[in-house]
């Protein structure tokens, strides 16, 4: 053997020997293609240029890279559960699936792989129960705890009184529309008010006979749970019926620019609730320019900055790296696992100083996750779109759900999955 | 009259002019249907790829600026100027024939003779590549379509018609921009009737609707004929996409109106201009009226598929379709 030959089999021998430090793994599930393509570029984007500002700004996570592999799911459950396989062998910390109909694909499979599942304002709201639901998280907010926000954002414009009201539901057909629908029939009870329901079947392009039965029917709020297409047309249709657009408040899915911008002017007024801040007045996005964008490692053309649905990404990030960084503090390793990930998470607390540090001061709420608690404190607000400035801004503080009616809910339904599916709740 | 009565009447006229809208869709897969045999799946995407083309002109934007930016590190969106409507509306029209040549020229001419199976996958394929090619040539966010079309309820009719019922009712409610559309509608069938019937491109159309083989040996070129088809049908996909992204904004979604169309094909046959009116017709005011009156003891949203119930009960006596043409082989 020669000489040569010898110190190429030390260099490798040594390579192989040497431990390389592997990136922090967060697989982005997003859907840059379809008929929801428009929401789902704004949230990826944000969510990828959130670690390319960690790893560019402050060389990734406590010294480690951070990777986010991207797999187009088309917004399609089947492409979600293709690309969660495609992807968890990479060393995946913690999945957002991005579509309801993904998380309920993937809920028991992170139980098999033990890989969390963050489904942040959707998916199955009585994973809140941790006992429950071991690697599924949905803080720091949920559909219940949006629907009780609603009422309770209608209780304060009446005094606390909603005796006597009408609200009616305005959903998409479907498992995500349906969803908050035994809240409200417990909160109509408990406040006295009418509730009724009106279907709207996907797409949603045409909603003409649901709104001449609203036209007809008169409520006095309306709460809407839409996605997609199905939002434009029903800021259209309230616009077109002359419905005050100050009651009319969708979910938080149902409150971005792409829904009240082709309405135009008329779409004034129209709310919205959201679990997190507006606009890009924040000193994060004055960063993420200079590291982001500028450097030229923006994930889209950087034309999503500010807007709901890129903060909504940011945001998701931010709540990701913080949880990677407990882990790393706690267990002392730079390269953390999905199991210690997992750990972090169920141990989560978001204060107000994290924000700061962040440069996203009061950008969220301020909560904590427990085994028991993995949803957060169900903190929500109201925001409201302003369609002269053509932005939508906050009109109220983050203000907790009805915890009473919610958290029973919550217990039931969760407990009702544990016997169905022989599960023996526990923290251990 | 009773206020129920009255709303049962608004829901009817409702439902004409939501038939309109479903009729428009239908027409394209008519006219080529009945010129080539071919049941264009992507009528919906020619729809969508119209409308963003319309407004991407009359924004003035640079078409496949993403990838241009993408590949050669460029800052471009805008071309700096806009268009005026009309003229952005010729333009299209123009990249709609274009898009017809290069179908023909890329596509069918070599599929000749094919079954229809073959040339309606060849069609899935086309809307797939039209979908991706909208997309990197427009991008994928929504698009507010600004040609100036009334939005909103009537109010004239609205107070001229509130007296009508009690307290209860509060006068009709007809979107001005429904009454557009079949205004639009009304024009454009029977302009393209006008052109079947009175020109000679237009006969030579029917000629080859007829029997495409005796057409050639008369001298007219199929090529040139199913060029024109795919055209015509790019214009009525472009005033389909109009008027349905005038609702909801130009997007990826407007693709889906197709899944309007197929009862009314069903029921006013694959064959008919005036069938895809009529089918078009009642489909709008049967999937209506059912959802105002059933549709409250079943939950709602019956709408989707009341639609194809309506056109499967119509197919149980006419299989060709209320207008289609009567398939009688002999053995």
């Amino acid at each position: 053997m020669t000489t040569k030959k010898l110190m190429t089999a030390s260099v490798v021998a040594l390579m192989a020997a040497t431990p390389v430090m592997a990136d922090l793994v967060f697989p982005s599930l997003s859907y840059r293609t379809g008929p929801f393509a428009a929401g789902g570029i704004a949230f990826a984007d944000g969510y990828a240029d959130y670690f390319t500002l960690l790893n560019e700004r402050d060389g990734g996570i406590g010294g480690v890279m951070a990777s986010v592999p991207e797999c187009e799911t088309a917004y399609n459950a089947e492409k979600g559960v293709e690309c969660y396989e495609a992807t968890k062998a990479e060393g995946a910390l913690v999945y957002q699936p991005l579509a309801t109909s993904i998380t309920y694909q993937l809920i028991p499979k992170v139980e098999v792989d033990g890989i969390p599942l963050h489904t942040m304002g959707y998916g199955r709201t009585s994973a809140k129960n941790g006992e429950v639901f071991r690697h599924t998280f949905n803080y720091p907010v949920n559909y219940w705890d949006g629907a009780s926000a609603g009422v309770n954002h209608f209780l304060d414009l009446n005094d606390g009184s909603l005796e006597g009201r009408k609200i009616t539901l305005l959903h998409f057909n479907g498992a995500y529309g349906k969803e908050p629908i035994p809240t409200l029939e417990a909160l109509s009870e408990k406040h006295g008010f009418e509730l009724s329901t009106i279907a709207i079947d996907y797409p949603g392009q045409e909603q003409k006979s649901q709104w001449l039965q609203i036209r007809r029917e008169r409520p006095d709020y309306i709460l809407f749970w839409g996605w997609g297409v199905m939002n434009q047309v029903a800021v259209q249709e309230a616009a077109n019926i002359g419905y005050p657009m100050e009651n009319f408040m969708g979910i938080w899915w149902s409150g971005s620019e792409n829904d009240v911008l082709p309405a135009g002017a008329a779409a004034d007024g129209y709310k919205a609730l959201a679990f997190h801040e507006m606009g890009s007045d924040f000193p994060v996005f004055d960063d993420i320019q200079t590291y982001v964008v500028d450097a030229g490692k923006a994930a889209g053309a950087g034309d999503q900055i500010g807007s709901v649905l890129y903060n909504r990404g940011l945001y998701a990030a931010f709540l990701a790296a913080e949880a990677a960084a407990d882990a790393q503090e706690a267990t002392g390793e730079p390269e953390i696992t999905a199991a210690m990930m997992r750990d972090a998470m169920e141990s989560l607390e978001i204060t107000a100083q994290d924000m700061e540090d962040a440069g996203i001061p009061g950008f969220g709420p301020v909560f904590s996750v427990t085994c028991q608690n993995h949803g957060g404190d169900g903190l929500a607000s109201v925001a409201q779109w302003d369609a002269t400035a053509q932005e939508w801004s906050l009109i109220s503080d983050f203000f907790p759900s009805d915890g009473e009616v919610v958290n029973a809910l919550i217990k039931a339904d969760s407990e009702a999955f544990a016997a169905e599916n022989d599960i023996t709740p526990s923290c251990d | 009259m009773s206020a129920d009565f009255l709303y049962g009447i608004e829901v009817i006229i409702n439902g004409l002019m939501a038939g309109v809208l479903y009729a428009l869709v239908a027409l394209g897969f008519v006219l080529i249907f009945k010129a080539s045999g071919i049941f264009n799946y992507a009528q919906g995407v020619m729809a969508l790829f119209a409308a963003l083309t319309l407004v991407g002109v009359m924004e003035g934007q640079v078409p496949f600026s993403h990838v241009i930016n993408a590949v050669f590190g460029t800052e471009i969106h805008h071309f700096g100027w806009e268009v005026p409507a009309l003229l952005a509306i010729f333009v299209t029209l123009l990249v709609m024939i274009l898009f017809a040549w290069l179908v023909q020229q890329l596509v069918f001419r070599h599929l000749v003779g094919q079954e229809p199976i073959i040339l309606f996958m060849a069609t899935i394929g086309l809307a797939y590549f039209l979908e991706g090619v909208g997309d990197l040539m427009w991008g994928s966010e929504i698009k507010t379509l600004a040609l100036g079309l009334p939005q909103g309820g009537s109010l004239v009719v609205e107070d001229w018609t509130a007296g009508l019922g009690g307290d209860d009712f509060y006068g009709f409610f007809i979107d001005k921009l429904d009454m557009v559309a079949t205004l639009v509608a009304i024009v454009l069938v029977a302009g393209l009737i006008g052109f079947a019937q009175y020109t000679k491109q237009g006969r030579a159309m029917r000629a080859v609707a007829d029997d495409h083989q005796a057409a050639l040996s008369v001298g007219i070129s199929l090529n040139f004929i199913w060029v024109l088809v795919w055209s015509l049908a790019g214009l009525v996909a472009l005033v389909a996409g109009v008027m349905w992204g005038a609702k909801s904004g130009v997007q990826f979604s407007l693709s889906l109106i197709a899944l309007k169309a197929l009862p009314v094909l069903m029921l006013g046959g694959f064959t008919s201009i005036p069938g895809a009116i009529v089918g078009g017709l009642i489909i709008g005011v049967g999937e209506k009226l059912f959802e105002y009156m059933i549709g409250p003891m079943v939950g709602g949203a019956t709408e989707n598929w009341f639609a194809y119930v309506l056109a499967l009960l119509f197919l149980v006596f006419r299989p060709q379709g209320l207008f289609g043409e009567k398939i009688i082989e002999r053995v």
